[in-house]
């Protein structure tokens, strides 16, 4: 059954503000400016949009705050949150509406204040009673618990770690659009303040604004839009946990699920994948992910990454916008997976661009490795 | 009223901090299948039934993971205990510096007075 979703649904338009750091507006502003974008890169319009799926950091009821600033008329809407992988968790949802002819028009959006509003990661109260008396750092400890045993069980190290956030910046270099750009050296990195044992702040995301949106429509309807169509081939979500002493096992994340549910539904594997863009909160998330999601394997990923694998020039192209540790992290990263994967495929991404890519992996991840999410996207030479 | 007499009381929250008060660490065991868990809560997560009794904790475990938080005002541990009965829990490993708690390290239990009651761990053998 769920095989028959299969390239049904496309992604039709992306918008991406790449405004990272824009005093005076709002996550909102950010939102619908992105809604904009996304709507004239396919040649809609907000009146056709019927379905809508959002979260933000600063609202517990984004679809309403949405839906009125855009003059939306929906009847079909799905606010779920789990963090960073919302976003995804939204795509299976829309997939789901828009087959079932429940909307035609789903119209996926994100918006973020959070540099310009002081830096601070912006989270929604949810007040966590049996960690609060420890004082961890929200959520740097709980990836830094899962780094010291993921160092414990299979031998990696800090200059593992750092050669996730140094292929992250050669990336990064590669896109003008990037926030952080320029040389970075293993050592800098290896020389970072320490914040939490073994994360310093170089193994941590940007904290940047932001605003991108999605959207997706049939795939029939998609071929005759303007911009030329991304399938959606395989969607899988799981949850684990929400907090970091409730993970079954720290080294090894629900993106095992996840990945292989999308993997089933799309009849695929990871060595169809051209393409790879897995959610980096921390350099930690990026080798964990690449393990569950079948790129290496499980306690390999440090080697895998200390090879050069994922850099540019290696074998297999990861994070190729420069990630969450050097292009963009407002908040909640995972829409921007999805918007470099449809830039991969529609071979639009300039110097960055990996050569004849049709299949691509986007991978988001939210909480403290709570929420895992996986969609595998394909050119129309995929279907 | 006709609520289900099985679910009245204080909810597990309020049975474990009014415990813990006392001086009692608790955890849930299963009448089903016998496992345990923590946090509180009213299912068995491992079977799914509802059948769970509060019983006192071994207090004994193992440093599963542990982090040392850099602060501007000092550093401190953060470490996951793994608990002999199975669950784990948050906590801080106490009487060595931050940096010398490591994974596989035996602790016990030991409950503080701070604005209330909190959860600690000593390095087992330790007096």
């Amino acid at each position: 059954m769920i095989e028959t979703l299969r390239g049904k649904v496309a992604i039709s338009g992306i918008g991406n503000t790449k405004r990272w750091n824009a005093p005076g507006r709002t996550p909102f502003d950010q939102l619908q400016e992105a809604a904009i974008l996304a709507l004239e890169d396919c040649g809609l319009g907000l009146k056709d949009v019927d379905g809508l799926y959002c979260a933000v950091s600063s609202s517990g009821l984004p679809v309403l705050n949405v839906a009125e600033r855009l003059g939306l008329n929906v009847r079909h809407a799905d606010g779920t949150m789990v963090g960073g992988a919302s976003f995804l968790f939204h795509i299976q949802s829309a997939v789901s509406a828009l087959v079932t002819g429940q909307c035609d028009v789903a119209l996926i959006c994100y918006g973020s204040n959070q540099l310009s509003a002081g830096g601070k990661l912006v989270s929604m109260p949810d007040p966590q009673p049996y960690e609060a008396p420890y004082k961890p750092r929200y959520p740097i400890s709980s990836y830094a618990l899962a780094a010291a045993r993921h160092m414990h069980a299979y031998g990696t190290t800090r200059a593992n770690l750092a050669d996730v956030a140094l292929s992250a910046r050669a990336w990064a270099n590669l896109n003008p659009d990037a926030f952080a750009r320029g040389p970075l050296s293993r050592d800098e990195i290896l020389a970072s303040r320490m914040v939490s044992d073994p994360l310093t702040k170089a193994d941590c995301c940007l904290v940047t604004d932001g605003g991108a949106a999605l959207v997706l429509t049939r795939a029939e309807r998609a071929r005759d839009l303007k911009s030329e169509p991304v399938y959606i081939l395989g969607t899988g979500v799981a949850v684990s946990h929400r907090q970091i002493a409730s993970m079954p096992d720290l080294t090894t994340t629900a993106a095992v699920q996840s990945g292989q549910r999308a993997y089933a539904m799309a009849g695929l594997g990871p060595d169809d994948v051209d393409h790879v863009m897995v959610y980096d909160a921390f350099t930690i998330t990026t080798l964990m992910l690449l393990e569950d999601l079948g790129f290496c394997a499980k306690g390999e990923g440090g080697a895998f990454v200390s090879s050069g694998a994922i850099a540019p020039g290696g074998s297999l192209p990861v994070n190729t916008n420069g990630g969450g540790l050097s292009c963009n992290h407002p908040g909640m990263y995972g829409l921007f997976t999805i918007v470099e994967a449809v830039e991969q495929l529609r071979g639009t991404a300039g110097a960055r661009q990996t050569p004849g890519a049709e299949i691509a992996l986007a991978h988001a991840n939210g909480g403290v490795l709570s929420s895992q999410a996986t969609a595998i996207l394909g050119s129309a030479g995929a279907l | 009223m006709s609520a289900d007499a099985r679910f009245d009381g204080p909810g597990p929250d309020a049975v474990w901090q009014a415990a813990l008060a006392e001086g009692r660490f608790l955890i849930q065991s299963c009448r089903a299948c016998g496992s345990h868990r923590f946090p509180p809560g009213l299912v068995c997560t491992q079977c799914g039934s509802a059948e769970l009794v509060f019983v006192e904790a071994s207090g004994r475990g193992v440093v599963y993971s542990t982090t040392t938080v850099r602060e501007r005002e000092g550093s401190y541990d953060v470490s996951l205990v793994e608990l002999d009965e199975g669950p784990r829990v948050m906590s801080r490993v106490e009487g060595l510096p931050a940096e010398a708690v490591v994974i596989g390290m035996r602790v016990r239990a030991r409950i503080v007075d701070e604005a209330e009651p909190v959860l600690v761990f000593d390095p087992e053998g330790a007096s």
